[in-house]
Parts: structure tokens; sequence; C-alpha cells
């Protein structure tokens, strides 16, 4: 049973992970503007605090809102390997969660880049790369997904992750919308 | 040598107005390896070499000065047209090849190209020529009467540097590293994902020989941030990650290094886990010591030495600005958290140099275990004056001559610091400055 302290330390935890993850998300929003684009590390990196932020928000919610409605569905994606099956669990935080929605804007981003680099290698060399089990689309042809609008590609980015009604996508949203 | 050594101030160059032009900003600074020329990359994709004057018996009591030896653009603002991104003239790094013969030879790089550079002096000119003036201009053919031998004149010294090979369209992701082979025949270049190794003379091609790239980005959660050949064996390089692990490969195991040979990692003190951890665990730098028994990595609040020996623990920790753990939030909301600190070994690797915020850097005597913090800066520029050591105080009760952290500049940051190789001369950058200190001679 969580006594009124608690209930304050949880709140506060949530507003700090809910600040945090404004904080992320401007920066990273700034980060596309910036000259020579997108850096991959300090995408990454934003990421890992995003995921690191919304886990405590979430865990911190759950505490002081025990009957919450529509999260059920939310569970699974921190434990199952629905998401990533070949994902080598080599990570010292005790939860580990999958790539979840904030980590996939900025790969999301750089992946549609990332295509360039088959032209530099010559054709007639076999690619030493690794082929995914889920990219259907030949290497070396450019990606066509179309561009979204900022917000939509998140968005985009929750549903990929299979729970768009889950409170994570939610939070973003809202988060977003404060901006 | 130990830290009770007193540094002094030798020299500090760039613009004295506090308004820092973008371009000035100096984003690398290294010693070639006679210790002679000391070169600058900045953002603008200017390279400054400064060069050692010969020893002048005048003033014993001072080392030689260095003095701007050549100064050129080495990259331009580029623009992929494919990718609709620009490419940043800025230079990331600068190795000096050992030198061969007269010239000097340099591999500059900025995010997508990698330069060779040959610098040369010119001292002499030839004079004599039939057919032009000693203007250029062509002499009208009928004023020639007789022949004669063009000769060699003594002339003002000329230094120039041409760009000989130029190594392109080999990095999707942005280069970090360059490091230059024992073999002095091959060099790697290493970008977020993927490392590529060159032979000097080939900019044709290059060969990948590791590449860290998932099948699906989204599975993405470490990339290379730095990379270093060993100093002495050819076969052997690092690679350090943004999860604070350094894998160390031998080319000699699979054209592919993707499956290190060593992995040195230290497992996370759970006592410090936040919303953080990932970030300053980050490694912004990695340096063999010049013997090649030891490396040394640098991560947002330490440095840690590691015996090549043992994979499992650094031999030595040094906490460069512990201070600022309770601060890590407000570094994350100015940025200061992702900004990526080098650090250096001292000729005979028995102190190790690293910066911080304020214009502080930090030098750490491996032998003695003692550490100081000194500071570059203009207010004390009185030649071979003697620097004191600065301190911070952290609890609530300052004591005279020290510094509260919430009053640390954190605009004034020592990114990059070099070490010459042979003597206890240290270049120090600050934003747009570069400062030469010495040790102090008896």
């Amino acid at each position: 049973m969580s006594t009124a302290a608690d209930m304050d330390v949880n709140m506060d935890v949530n507003m700090e992970a809910r600040r945090i993850l404004a904080v992320s998300i401007s920066k990273l929003y700034a980060s596309r503007a910036q000259r020579g684009g997108l850096r991959l590390h300090r995408s990454l990196l934003l990421s890992l605090v995003m995921r690191s932020a919304r886990d405590i928000y979430h865990s911190s919610s759950r505490d002081s809102e025990p009957h919450s409605g529509p999260s059920p569905p939310e569970e699974p994606m921190d434990t199952t390997s629905s998401v990533e099956p070949e994902r080598t669990v080599s990570e010292p935080q005790p939860t580990s969660p999958s790539a979840q929605a904030a980590t996939e804007e900025p790969e999301a981003e750089y992946e549609r880049g990332a295509s360039g680099d088959k032209e530099n290698l010559s054709p007639a060399k076999q690619s030493r790369k690794r082929r995914g089990k889920t990219s259907a689309a030949p290497d070396f042809l450019p990606s066509k997904r179309a561009r979204l609008e900022p917000g939509e590609e998140r968005y985009a980015a929750c549903c990929r992750s299979g729970h768009p009604e889950s409170l994570t996508s939610l939070s973003l949203n809202r988060v977003i919308s404060a901006f | 040598m130990c830290v009770g050594v007193q540094w002094c101030f030798s020299q500090v160059k760039g613009a004295v107005d506090d308004d820092v032009a973008e371009a000035d900003i100096i984003s690398t600074v290294e010693f070639n390896h006679s210790g002679e020329l000391l070169a600058t990359g900045d953002k603008g994709g200017r390279i400054v070499i400064f060069q050692q004057e010969p020893e002048s018996g005048n003033q014993p009591q001072c080392r030689a000065e260095y003095n701007v030896y050549s100064t050129f653009q080495s990259h331009e603002p580029e623009f992929d047209y494919l990718k609709s991104l620009e490419i940043e003239e800025k230079i990331n790094k600068i190795r000096w090849l050992p030198q061969k013969n007269a010239a000097h030879f340099l591999l500059s790089t900025n995010d997508k190209t990698i330069k060779l550079w040959k610098i040369s002096e010119r001292d002499k000119r030839p004079e004599g020529y039939n057919l032009k003036e000693e203007n250029g201009r062509y002499k009208d053919p009928y004023s020639i009467t007789a022949l004669r031998v063009p000769v060699f004149r003594p002339t003002d010294l000329m230094v120039e540097a041409s760009p000989r090979r130029v190594f392109s369209n080999a990095h999707t992701y942005h280069i970090n590293s360059i490091s230059v082979n024992s073999d002095c025949e091959t060099y790697l270049s290493a970008d977020d994902l993927r490392i590529n190794l060159w032979h000097l003379e080939i900019t044709d091609h290059s060969f990948n020989i590791v590449d860290i790239k998932p099948a699906n980005m989204e599975d993405l959660t470490e990339v290379i941030t730095a990379s270093e050949f060993h100093p002495n064996q050819c076969n052997t390089f690092v690679y350090s990650s943004s999860k604070g692990a350094v894998r160390l490969c031998d080319m000699r195991a699979a054209a592919l290094c993707d499956q290190h040979t060593k992995i040195f990692e230290e497992p996370e003190d759970p006592n410090y886990r936040s919303f953080f951890s990932e970030i300053i665990s980050s490694i912004s730098d990695v340096k063999f010591s010049h013997t090649g028994r030891y490396m040394m990595t640098r991560d947002y609040l330490s440095v840690k030495i590691w015996d090549l020996n043992m994979e499992t623990r650094p031999v030595e920790t040094y906490q460069v600005h512990e201070y600022l753990r309770s601060k890590l939030c407000s570094l994350y909301e100015n940025d200061c958290i992702f900004d990526k600190f080098e650090c250096c070994w001292s000729g005979n690797d028995s102190v190790v140099m690293t910066g911080s915020y304020n214009n502080f850097f930090r030098m750490l005597d491996r032998g003695s275990g003692q550490d100081v913090t000194l500071e570059a800066s203009r207010e004390n520029i009185q030649p071979q004056s003697v620097l004191r050591p600065c301190n911070v105080s952290t609890g609530g009760k300052r004591k005279k001559d020290e510094i509260g952290v919430d009053s640390l500049d954190f605009n004034k940051k020592i990114l990059h610091t070099a070490w010459h190789p042979l003597d206890n001369i240290i270049a120090v950058a600050t934003i747009n400055n570069l400062y030469i200190f010495n040790d102090q001679l008896n």
C-alpha cells in the first residue's frame, strides 16, 4: 500500500521523467536542423535517455495509479521478444526493453539515408554486410518511404511498436502537444 | 617526471576578443613525431601549423617558441546532393606521418573525406630562364641572342602545403578517427558504424575491417566513438564504443574484424545509475601509451588506464570532475553532457592529461597518484609565469582560492590537448585559443 509520501516521490519522479522527455524531444527536433545532418551517436544517446525517462515515467505512473485502464497491452512490450528476435541481451540495466518508439525515431530517420552507402560498394564485390530478415527491398535501391510530417513520424513509430493505445505513445504525444 | 613539476605559461595563439567566430573554434591539436611541429585544425576547415624555432642561446630559461609555419584551407564545405545534407568542413582529426624526407606529411579529415597533405619548404628558386622574364612574361623570341643555363638562387622561405591524396566516398556516417599504422603504409578511418583500412598510395578503394551496423537500424544500440592502431604492432587496433567498451582486434585473425580479440569493459556501478548513465559511460577518446602496453580511455567523468593484458577492469581510474555527477541533468539540458573530451599521454607515459570546463585542464600523475587542476587563462600570461593549481569546492563552505561548481563557466571547455612526444611541453586548446605551457626549467 503506497503512502502519501511515496505518492509525492512518485509525482516528483514522474514530473522529472516528463521534463527530461520533453527536453529530449526538443533536442531531437533541433538536431535535424544542424549542419552536417543528424549525428547518429547523439541521436542514439538521446533515444537512450528518452527510453530511460519513459520507463521511469511508466513505473512511477503505475505505482501511483494502480488501476490504470488501457495499459495491459503495454506490459508485453517490456519482456517479450516479439519486436526484435535477434537482439542479444547484453545491456547492464536490470530492465531491458527492446528498442521502442523513442529509439525508433532517429534510426528511422537514418535508415532512409543509410541505403546511400550501398552505392559505395562496387557491384562486383560481394557485400559483407549482414542481410536482415526484415528488409525486403533490395539493398541498392534507395528507400521510397513517403516523408511524413514530424508529428506523424513519431506517431507512426509508436504505432510500429505495436501498441498505439499504450501509455507510451499517449505520453509522448501529450508531451509533444505541450510544446 | 612527477606532477610536482611546475608548469609555466609559454605562449598563447589566437584572437583576444570574447566574440568567437565559429570558424575559429579549434577542433583538433596534434604534435608531430619530433615535436618540432604543432598542427591545429578548426571548424572553418583550416589547418595552422606552428614550428618550434631552433633553440637560441640568448634565453636558456625558456623553451624555444612556436611560430606560424604554414596555414592552409584543408577542407571546404560540401553538399551531398543525394541526401540533401551539408557536409561540414570542420577538421575532426589531424595525424602526422613519420617523417621520411625533408617534407612533412599529415592526414586531415572532416566528416566524410580524408586528405593527405604534403608540407614542404622552398627556399631557392630558379632564375635566368631563356624564354621567360623574371616576372613570368614570355620574352620576345627575336630578342634572345644567347643561351644560358638557369641557376637556383636563394629566396625567402616559402612553405607550401599541397594535397597529395584525397580519400573520399568511403564513409556513410561521420568520421570520428583516423590513425596511421606503424607500418607507415596503411591507416584506418572510423565512422559511427564502420572502420576502413586504407593504403596511403591508393585512394579509390579501401578495405572495411569493422562493421557494426545492424541489419535493422532499429536494433542499433552502440556506435564506434574512437579508434587507434597499436603503436608498434601493425596488426592490432582498438575501437571504443558508446557503451563504454573497448574492443581490441587483430587483423591477422580475419578480414572482417567483427569478432574482437579482447574486450575491455568495466561493469557499471549500480549506485550511480541514472537517466544519464549511458551518456556518461560513452567513451570519447582512446589512446595507446607510447610503449603500447597500456591504453587510456576518457568518458565524461573519468579517465581510465587499462593494461592490455587485463580486460575485466582498468588498472587505474582517475576522476576528472566528479563534482559534475550531481549536475548531470543541467549538463544534459545545456548539451555539455555530449562534449567529447580527449586525453593524452606524456612522452614517457607517466602523466596523463585531459580537459574540463572553465578552461581547466587536469594532469594526472600515474606514479604518485597525485593530480592537479590548472587553468588556461589570459589573466596569467606573463612569460614563464607559473600556473597555480585550481580547486573546485563542492561543499557549502568554500575555501579561499576555490571556485564553486555553480560558478564554473561551461562555455569555456578544453576538449583538445596534446603533449610533446619528447619534452614537457603541452598544447592546450580553449575554444578559439591555443595555449602552450612548459615545465619550469631550473
